[in-house]
């Protein structure tokens, strides 16, 4: 989808300000927003990639408006409502819905040191895939414009890098996004000079190194 | 609420604005600057009618009725994220790799492995890169499309880190956005920008300062900067260390 999340050689977003000894999280809620995105994500309910997903598709000015975790309590509720684990009368009214059942947290307490920095494995080396690229192979970023999930920033459509590095076998985002599988894919590091994708004007040194899955790319 | 509605103030508001740190707490902020009193949000005439503090709540509230979250998980999710996991762990990879050629060389080559040699063996599938900067060579590391981020070996990332302004940037202008956070790159240095588009996840190697060559690995360790590891920064010699 060509949102306004791929943010990628856009121009005159204001100046970066990094902020001196600033905290994990500026307001207590964003530290509970950040644990409950964790603590539901635990019910595998949805995949990494549908909850990227989830704030892509957030309309394009309230994206650029909310506060990090704000989208990610916005997407949240989209979330649980879209996959049945709660209704959104109850988020209206704060409450279960009566007689609803009680259900057992997937995550505890004592669960929570093993697991809290990480994502979970997205490599599938035994998934059977064909390789179509080896390092040192030029190669060209495919023109494609899909309405949904890709992590194919619109920025590299179209250029000629080179394959740099082998990743190996990974969860395809596009298809997992949308719960339609994981359909694992190979995936490379692609090197990308800053001429080829910015023009003459770029430095003749510098380079853009970005990860693709085999289906984004072709021969060149 | 009143910790949420004084905590923003007029200059941290301008401060932040820029990149949307804040800008859930804004409508806070002028509310706060309109009403210099305190009261419950609930008049008729409230600016915001569901700021994220409040809804969050209700949402947690809700999730622990439930039973699909346990508020015991929350609170040790908060304090892991606040207390446990941060910038020290890949400092700790960094310094070793300063200290042991052999050790640095698999880092490079399996970074995975190495790290699990120090004891973090439970993140081996992050599929880990470490990239080395040096004196011709400066790696960026960015995520264009979201904000991805080695979170084992760095913890959360930082605002500017997830900002429009750097996340649009850094592939297009990268010496001007290191210029922007001080370091002037010379035009011969080659600069290569890692855009994290997949669920690799990359951590710079910085170059080790001179001056530092009687330094301990525990003394090394302490100088190794979060921003250095992402490649927005070089670390600085230490203050009284040879230039």
């Amino acid at each position: 989808m060509n949102g306004i999340h791929d943010m990628g050689g856009m121009q005159d977003m204001g100046p970066i300000q990094p902020e001196k000894n600033e905290p994990v999280f500026h307001q207590a809620w964003e530290g509970r927003m950040a644990a409950i995105n964790r603590a539901i994500g635990a019910w595998g309910k949805w995949s990494l990639d549908a909850s990227r997903h989830g704030i892509e598709i957030l309309p394009p000015a309230d994206y650029l408006r909310m506060s990090y975790y704000e989208k990610w309590l916005t997407r949240n509720v989209e979330l649980l409502v879209k996959r049945g684990m709660v209704t959104r009368e109850e988020i209206e009214t704060g409450k279960p819905a009566p007689g609803s059942q009680k259900a057992t947290p997937p995550l505890t307490a004592a669960a929570v040191p093993a697991v809290a920095g990480r994502r979970g494995n997205f490599m599938r080396p035994e998934a059977e895939a064909t390789a179509r690229f080896e390092v040192g192979q030029n190669v060209r970023a495919r023109n494609m414009n899909p309405v949904g999930h890709t992590r194919l920033p619109r920025y590299a459509r179209g250029k000629k890098g080179t394959i740099v590095r082998h990743h190996g076998i990974f969860v395809f985002p596009d298809t997992n996004a949308h719960f339609l599988g994981e359909q694992p894919q190979h995936l490379y590091s692609v090197r990308f000079s800053a001429r080829e994708l910015w023009g003459d004007d770029a430095s003749p040194r510098d380079s853009v190194y970005i990860d693709m899955w085999d289906s984004y790319l072709d021969h060149a | 609420m009143a910790d949420d509605k004084t905590s923003v103030d007029r200059r941290g508001f301008l401060k932040y604005a820029a990149t949307g740190a804040v800008a859930a707490a804004v409508p806070n902020s002028m509310h706060a600057q309109e009403h210099d009193h305190d009261h419950d949000h609930d008049h008729d005439h409230q600016v915001v009618p569901s700021d994220p503090a409040l809804r969050t709540k209700a949402l947690e509230s809700l999730l622990v009725e439930k039973g699909l979250v346990d508020r015991a998980a929350l609170d040790a999710l908060v304090d892991a994220y606040e207390n446990k996991i941060g910038p020290r762990n890949g400092a700790r990879v960094v310094a070793r790799a300063w200290v042991d050629s052999a050790y640095k060389e698999r880092l490079l080559n399996n970074a995975p492995a190495a790290i699990a040699e120090l004891g973090y063996g439970a993140v081996q599938d992050e599929h880990l890169v470490v990239l080395e900067n040096g004196p011709r060579v400066h790696n960026l590391v960015v995520c264009t499309l979201c904000s991805c981020y080695p979170w084992p070996m760095l913890g959360l990332p930082p605002v500017w880190y997830k900002s429009a302004p750097y996340r649009s940037r850094a592939v297009i202008d990268p010496r001007g956005v290191l210029r922007e956070f001080g370091l002037e790159l010379p035009e011969d240095v080659e600069v290569r920008v890692s855009d994290s588009t997949a669920e690799v996840r990359y951590l710079v190697l910085p170059e080790r300062p001179a001056g530092t060559e009687k330094m301990t690995e525990e003394e090394l360790a302490a100088l190794v900067t979060r921003d250095a590891m992402i490649g927005a920064a070089k670390i600085e010699p230490p203050p009284g260390g040879k230039a």
